[in-house]
């Protein structure tokens, strides 16, 4: 068992999936179902290996467990796979969603079902390696693999407008990405390794820091995503299919500010505290904008895809309070989002299953004939909103406990955010939900199935669970959190001190 | 005990609402019904051994730890004292009247399992709030609370009325909220601490230090009990942040009773208490506290005078007793304060029920000119009516007398200039107290009937479930002022009541409150005949005179009818600028300038040069030869220049 490569069987076992589901040959509605009963256990199988990583994670170390190295392309660059406290819970995030989503395209995917399945086992491989891996140039390819599929996805089973969506991803997140990788050939020809852990040690120069760290910066802001680089998450949202969007926002979005936890923080501690303000600035501009935006949305999808992007903002600040309490909030903040926005998405996906459209206007009524859905419709709009005793409420409580230490404005800001945030989420609940049921269409619509209870049900499971005894989860992040901060605040003692003597010195 | 009397209304608020389908109207009423009347016995237990035994009885209940991140640590955990004990009374006893009186209420509604799961929930909610050991755990159930009361102003949802009634109750909250939370978070920062306990014992410490705030150098304490009072002002409809009750009355009407009478709009009101150790060494929040209550106790009575809808003239008057509960705890008279909560959840949950059998009795009519003449109709509930209007007056020995009269009392006594304040307005506020009470009883009680002939056929006395309840309001109304006025404020009881969970730096306000001018002391009482006098003359002896009064004095009148234009002036501040902000950034922003520049821009910009690429390649074999040739060129000379 010790030497079992744990968190490389969880990384590539979807591929597994896909070479069964390659092998799957003959008439198209056995291919289909095959298709979708291989995808299902895959990723059920590899959410229970992750599972072995849940119970015997050491949660006394801020050190990578469960490491794995190998030579890979000639020395320069290894294959390493590790996990700390920061990373494990998105690697198991990452397979909890994933079973969810194959099950919520099961009966409304109907072309290229094979396709579908593969693509989505082949995104999870890459998420889980973004996650997983030590190294950094791993990390930038499985950073960017991940394109592909979601690219896919969104183009060949999204709405009407898919391409224009498809490519706006494509255009955004490879700009970023092309500033990373100057930033990563650099970084590497000055510490002459692509090992994370070895990287975070080196201690850049202060002045390149700057550059390297809005280098990442760039891309890491674009996947969060941050105000004002935001514009191709609400069309990527809209025109993807319900998984997709699901993925998007349950684990895409977390790739960045995991970006930043990983790269941003340790390896450029003075540029990321010289650029706090930066942040702070847009964080807050995303909170405000996209509240005030949300509100005026007539489709569904639009309007959670900009609640998104104001709950980012809430992590985005987090991050860069440096302090225990913002950290881990923005963690959590992070988890929490990835269920409630996911389950916001399956919401919407419920009733565009049966009537085939987004717009708000045509629905109304809806508790009427569907109370269950009524209900937990609610219980995610509460949960959306940081009502206390759903998991968002302890991820911004701690995120604004953090940051309050550091910035008051930034705090008065990202308020307005949860005032504005109650707003736009009852407003929305109220034209789908509640009113009199006059549409004929709308009548006809039957309450949810067996099968998207079954959806729903883990979701609220956990929301409810870590709004109520968070602790089950942040004790995985405690140390590796109280780790980072120690080494930053170390760095930065570091940074003051040499600064102060060369002063002195030029005084002298 | 005390894990039963908070979790069994949650429970019973689960088995009601998930599986209120297979238990039946019935059984979810049996269980809602039988868990607060559990809660309520035991509350009343509690009472008797924490408030009532002398000495200090105060304990401390661990339930589980909460959010632990670093030196942030807060937990599930309740906190009782004589304060909590109080409020366990008042909240499980009005609670499991208004659960027993909704199963005659609301027998003709097809979703009886949602409303009592929903009243047993905010039960749990309030319960949460008034147990809690810390500031965390008490905007829990502030939180929680709000939940309900949008759940349950919403009700009956296919209303759009209904609808925009409760998301603004719930916006308008969560901008009290915002205050609330940053005071919770400048506590932390400044004690390490959200716990009441750390927090009280070290308040001392920190007199006379700064907080920086949005980037001003302030008195720490008072800004932070400054932005407490924000979230008790929200709660608690203050001033301001008012203007979600009026509207709340969409909700069924023991809501009303329950949530926006008796229990939840005192939540702020609690807080301040509850704080009472931050804000005694913060004089100038107390000032404040005394200026805005003195204010809403006169402003909501002004627009009391003219309401016509019988629910809305009552929610204005409890707007006002909470502004009375807030001058009160602003001269620091905070055992006045908390007697008048408890006597006015009596009288005033008696009279939202009252109210509530008259829109029953005339088939849920709500507006008083329809009304008139039902006094021998329905004798109970004009009966019940009448109790409760003269313990709201505050006619001698009633509750309301001994509560209120103790309230003006203090203010004149604190001899401040912001106490004196309170004192006048206080007294108009009480004779504006008695004209329309009075004039609620009369419009709906006396006269000719002026409602259509098929209602007054079907007038009709309410079903014994729901005057039970009233019953035993009417004796807490008239009788809570004499049993317990030693307790809770004079000076016979008051140590060893109160057992120091309400916190006082100099001398009891109220025990000079005994020694104030017999003027002062009869202000009140004068201010209530006066008041009763009026209502008399307008609307028995004379009734033309009102409508008289109305053409003369328009602009007053307008201003009382349209509620001070707080709703215009809001409306036109906030909620048309958000949404118009929020298309301009929208269409402007994203798709106007940053689509258009950026995405949409660099496609465009790929297209045209594609476009002058496409050009070059014409097919001509020496078009290319040449750009060969001068390419060649090029590398040649570079080399060359390079080389030397």
């Amino acid at each position: 068992m010790e030497n079992f490569p744990l968190l490389s069987a969880i990384t590539f076992l979807p591929l597994l999936g896909v070479l069964i589901i390659l092998s799957i040959k003959g008439e198209e509605e056995i291919v289909a179902r095959n298709a979708k009963n291989a995808a299902l256990l895959t990723t059920i199988a590899t959410f229970l290996f992750s599972m072995v990583l849940w119970f015997s994670f050491d949660q006394t170390t801020s050190d990578f467990q469960f490491v794995k190295e190998a030579e890979w392309l000639g020395g320069g660059i290894s294959y390493k796979m590790g996990v700390d406290g920061i990373s494990v819970l998105f690697v198991l995030l990452t397979t909890f969603i994933m079973p969810l989503c194959i099950l919520c395209g099961w009966d409304t995917i109907k072309v290229r079902v094979k396709e579908y399945m593969i693509a989505f086992l082949l995104l999870e491989t890459f998420m889980l390696g973004v996650f997983c891996t030590l190294d950094m140039v791993m990390f930038y390819v499985f950073f960017e693999a991940g394109l592909i599929p979601m690219f896919l996805i969104i183009g060949v089973w999204g709405g009407n407008n898919r391409v224009y969506a498809a490519y706006k991803l494509f255009l955004y997140t490879l700009l970023g990405s092309v500033l990373m990788l100057v930033a990563m050939l650099y970084m590497y020809g000055e510490a002459g390794t692509t090992d994370i852990e070895e990287l975070m040690a080196y201690g850049f120069d202060p002045k390149a820091q700057i550059w390297l760290f809005l280098a990442f910066f760039a891309s890491f802001a674009v996947k969060v995503p941050m105000w004002p680089v935001h514009t191709w998450l609400p069309d990527a949202h809209v025109q993807a299919p319900t998984a997709g969007s699901v993925i998007l926002a349950g684990i895409l979005l977390k790739m960045g500010g995991y970006g930043f936890l990983r790269f941003s923080l340790p390896m450029f501690p003075v540029a990321s505290e010289e650029l706090a303000w930066l942040i702070y600035l847009l964080s807050c501009i995303a909170i405000v904008y996209t509240s005030l935006v949300a509100l005026r949305q007539t489709d569904m999808k639009k309007l959670i895809a900009y609640s998104s992007v104001a709950h980012m903002g809430f992590v985005t600040i987090g991050i860069f309070a440096f302090n225990v309490q913002g950290i881990e909030g923005s963690i959590v903040v992070m988890l929490a989002h990835g269920f409630v926005a996911s389950a916001l998405f399956l919401c919407v996906g419920v009733v565009y299953d049966r009537l085939h459209t987004r717009d708000i206007d045509r629905y109304g009524g809806l508790v009427h004939n569907m109370p269950k859905y009524a209900l937990v419709f609610m219980f995610f709009t509460m949960a959306s909103v940081g009502l206390p005793g759903t998991a968002n409420f302890v991820g911004e409580v701690l995120v604004l406990v953090g940051i309050f230490k550091v910035s008051t404005w930034t705090t008065f800001f990202a308020l307005t955010g949860v005032i504005l945030g109650a707003a736009y989420m009852l407003y929305l609940y109220r034209r789908v939900v509640f009113g009199e049921l006059t549409k004929d269409d709308v009548k006809a619509m039957l309450d949810m199935d067996k099968r998207e209870i079954l959806v729903f049900a883990p979701l609220i499971i956990l929301t409810l669970w870590m709004g109520v005894y968070p602790s089950t989860f942040m004790d995985f992040i405690h140390v590796s959190v109280d780790n980072l901060v120690t080494q930053h605040e170390a760095a930065m003692a570091t940074y003051h001190a040499a600064t102060e003597t060369l002063a002195q010195a030029a005084g002298n | 005990m005390y894990q039963t009397i908070v979790f069994l209304p949650l429970l019973a608020a689960l088995i009601a609402g998930l599986f209120g389908r297979q238990i039946g109207d019935r059984g979810a009423q049996v269980v809602t019904c039988g868990a607060l009347i559990v809660s309520a016995v035991l509350s009343w237990v509690a009472f008797f051994q924490v408030a009532l035994a002398p000495g200090d009885h105060s304990t401390h209940v661990q339930v589980l730890s909460w959010i632990v991140s670093g030196d942030f640590n807060v937990n599930w955990a309740f906190q009782i004292d004589t304060l909590t004990a109080v409020m366990l009374v008042v909240v499980n006893t009005v609670s499991c009247l208004v659960h027993i009186y909704s199963v005659g209420y609301m027998s003709h509604d097809p979703h009886i399992p949602r409303f009592m799961a929903y009243l047993s929930l905010f039960t749990f909610a309030m319960l949460m709030l008034v147990t809690s050991d810390n500031f965390v755990q008490m905007f829990f159930g502030w939180e929680g609370v709000g939940l309900a009361s949008y759940l349950l102003i919403g009700f009956w949802f296919k209303k759009p009325s209904a609808n925009a009634a409760a998301i603004k109750a719930f916006v308008v909250n969560r901008v009290g909220d915002f205050g609330f939370a940053l005071g919770i978070f400048a506590i932390f920062m400044t004690f390490g601490s959200a716990d009441f306990d750390v927090v009280f014992s070290n308040v001392s410490n920190y007199t006379d230090h700064t907080i920086n705030f949005l980037g001003m150098e302030l008195d720490l304490l008072t800004t932070i009990c400054l932005l407490l009072f924000i979230g008790a002002m929200g709660k608690s409809a203050q001033l301001g942040l008012h203007t979600w009750l009026p509207d709340a009355m969409e909700g069924p009407t023991p809501v009303s009773a329950l949530i926006h009478a008796a229990t939840m709009v005192t939540a702020g009101v609690f807080m301040v208490a509850r704080c009472s150790p931050l804000f005694e060494y913060a004089p100038g929040a107390l000032d404040v506290v005394c200026i805005i209550g003195a204010s809403t106790a006169f402003f909501a009575a002004t627009v009391g005078m003219s309401q016509f809808d019988i629910k809305r003239v009552i929610a204005y008057s409890t707007c006002s007793q909470l502004g009375y509960m807030f001058f009160a705890l602003g001269v620091g008279a905070y055992g006045a304060a908390i007697f008048h909560l408890f006597t006015h959840a009596f009288f005033k949950a008696l009279l939202f029920l009252g109210s509530g059998s008259v829109i029953h009795a005339s088939s849920d009519e709500q507006d008083m000119r329809n009304m008139g003449g039902l006094r021998t109709k329905i004798p109970v509930t004009f009966w019940m009516m009448t109790i409760g209007t003269i313990a709201l007056t505050g006619f001698p020995f009633t509750a309301g007398y001994y509560s209120k009269d103790m309230i003006i009392e203090a203010a004149f006594a604190a001899g401040t200039s912001v106490g004196n304040y309170a004192f006048v307005l206080g007294v108009l506020a009480a004779l504006m107290t008695s004209f329309y009470s009075w004039r609620l009883v009369f419009m709906t009680f006396f006269g000719e009937s002026r409602a259509s002939k098929e209602v007054q056929d079907h007038v009709h006395e309410s079903p014994q479930v729901m005057l039970i309840p009233l019953y035993i309001l009417a004796v807490g109304a008239l009788a809570a002022g004499f049993l317990f006025s030693n307790n809770f404020i004079y000076e016979a009881g008051y140590e060893d009541f109160w057992a120091g969970s309400l916190f006082l730096i100099g001398d009891n306000i109220m025990y000079a409150a005994k020694l104030v001018p017999a003027a002062v002391v009869f202000s009140p009482l004068v201010a209530m005949i006066l008041g009763f006098a009026g209502a008399w003359y307008c609307y028995i002896y004379r009734p033309e005179t009102p409508t008289k009064f109305a053409r003369s004095f328009k602009f007053a009148y307008n201003i009382s009818f349209n509620k001070w234009y707080f709703d215009e002036i809001y409306d036109f501040l906030f909620v048309k600028p958000a949404m118009a902000l929020g298309q301009i950034f929208w269409k402007k922003g994203d798709e106007g300038t940053i689509d258009r520049y950026g995405p949409d821009g660099v496609s465009a910009a790929v297209v045209r040069m594609a476009e002058r690429f496409k050009q070059l390649q014409t097919g001509y074999l020496y078009h290319y030869a040449f750009a060969m040739l001068i390419g060649l060129s090029a590398f040649v000379s570079w080399f060359v220049m390079g080389g030397q």
